[in-house]
């Protein structure tokens, strides 16, 4: 299992915009994948659950991938994230 | 980060009344035990769990007016506490002056009840311990199917919410949608919840969020349930093995709560809503002691004895056949 932690630097944290592509870009692997926050985890492949977390700006999340290109799907998803102006 | 549950919260939904330090509802309460300082009233404050709720019913209320005045002052003084939460009276009875006084200067609030002792504890373990029991996040769609808790889990994309809403429309209730948050309430029941911001709501792909509640009515939804059994559903495989005969023991241990689970198979025809319907309703008959396939089973042993029998009284009529 690879694990990454990112911190939200983005002033309106992960809404519903970012949140979906964040979803978008998840779905594309078939690892599973999970986005931890406050002890919370939730599937990043499902877009209520992520939303749900209300994650705001300064808040250090960790991204968990297991299966199948794991680490492919990190980068992705980190990549995802600098394009939403999520992380800097 | 340790949870903790405010006075305020405690007052809005245990029937409290507040008598005084109105103003400081905000401090925490971090534990579910509830004290009754008894001891304390002897000065016996060697082991005064001072962080816990303190009740104090009648016997607590009478044996403080036996009390001088010096010891009064002492004894109250020592029970405020700068962790402790509140004092509860219960039976609606008058609290010593000292205690008031002590607790105002600690700004420690003081909230009543014209319920009785046991059922004042009752209400507040209640409720304390579903606020402050661990929980846990579960990726799934959790319904109430016929009454029974059903947890739809699955890979994203395999038609948890869809199934969902078929089930609502057919006159189930939506509790959670995508993320279901669960408590052990005690050794035999996980309740799950949906968390706030996601009440009524559910996700349908091409369509987008839609609140069942508005669309559906109120009977459409409920905000929590027990979880009575988990249903998984997969991609149908070829070549799969997969219970064809209801003999499965297959459970899902959460926290220390072990819930039945079952495999279903999806694929392109299968009516997903009518299945879980029908899965809960067999869960119930096998919960009430009615097993069709233990029934089946028995006639089956049966039929293969007369048969038997048969075959060793007449057997060669069987080597004719």
């Amino acid at each position: 299992m690879e694990k990454r932690q990112f911190k939200i630097t983005a002033e309106t944290g992960i809404h519903a915009r970012p949140a979906t592509f964040l979803v978008q870009t998840a779905s594309k692997f078939d690892a599973n994948i999970t986005l931890d926050y406050e002890e919370k985890t939730v599937n990043l492949k499902s877009i209520m659950g992520v939303m749900s977390l209300g994650v705001g700006q300064g808040a250090v999340v960790t991204i968990a991938a297991d299966g199948d290109n794991a680490d492919e799907a990190l980068d992705a998803i980190a990549k995802t994230m600098k394009e939403e102006g999520l992380i800097e | 980060m340790h949870k903790s549950v405010s006075v305020k919260e405690l007052v809005a939904n245990t029937h409290l009344s507040v008598l005084a330090g109105g103003d400081n509802l905000d401090r925490p309460i971090p534990t579910s035990d509830i004290s009754r300082p008894g001891l304390e009233l002897t000065g016996y404050f060697s082991y005064y769990p001072s962080e816990r709720i303190q009740l104090l019913g009648i016997t607590e209320i009478s044996f403080a007016k036996h009390l001088s005045d010096q010891e009064l002052d002492d004894y109250m003084t020592r029970l405020c506490q700068p962790d402790t939460p509140a004092f509860v009276i219960s039976t609606s009875l008058e609290p010593p002056i000292q205690l008031v006084k002590a607790a105002q200067q600690a700004q420690i609030p003081i909230l009543t009840s014209k319920l009785n002792t046991s059922r004042v504890l009752s209400n507040m373990t209640d409720f304390l311990e579903a606020r402050l029991a661990p929980r846990k996040s579960l990726h799934g769609v959790l319904v109430e199917v016929y009454g029974l808790g059903v947890l739809i889990t699955g890979d994203s994309g395999i038609g948890k919410s869809e199934t969902a809403l078929e089930l609502v429309k057919r006159g189930h209730r939506l509790i959670a949608d995508d993320r279901v948050d669960v408590y052990q309430q005690d050794e035999q029941a996980l309740i799950g919840q949906a968390p706030q911001i996601l009440n009524h709501l559910l996700e349908i792909r091409g369509i987008g969020i839609i609140n069942v509640m508005t669309l559906f009515g109120t009977g459409a939804v409920r905000s929590e349930t027990k979880v009575d059994l988990i249903v998984h559903l997969d991609i149908w495989e070829q070549g799969k093995k997969y219970d064809r005969l209801g003999t499965g023991t297959d459970a899902t241990e959460i926290f220390d709560v072990r819930v039945k689970t079952i495999n279903i198979p999806v694929k392109p025809g299968r009516n997903m809503a009518v299945i879980i319907e029908t899965a809960a309703m067999n869960f119930r008959a096998n919960s009430m002691g009615y097993n069709a396939t233990d029934d089946f089973d028995r006639q089956l042993n049966g039929l293969i004895k007369t048969n038997s029998e048969h075959d060793q009284e007449h057997p060669d009529q069987t080597k004719k056949q």
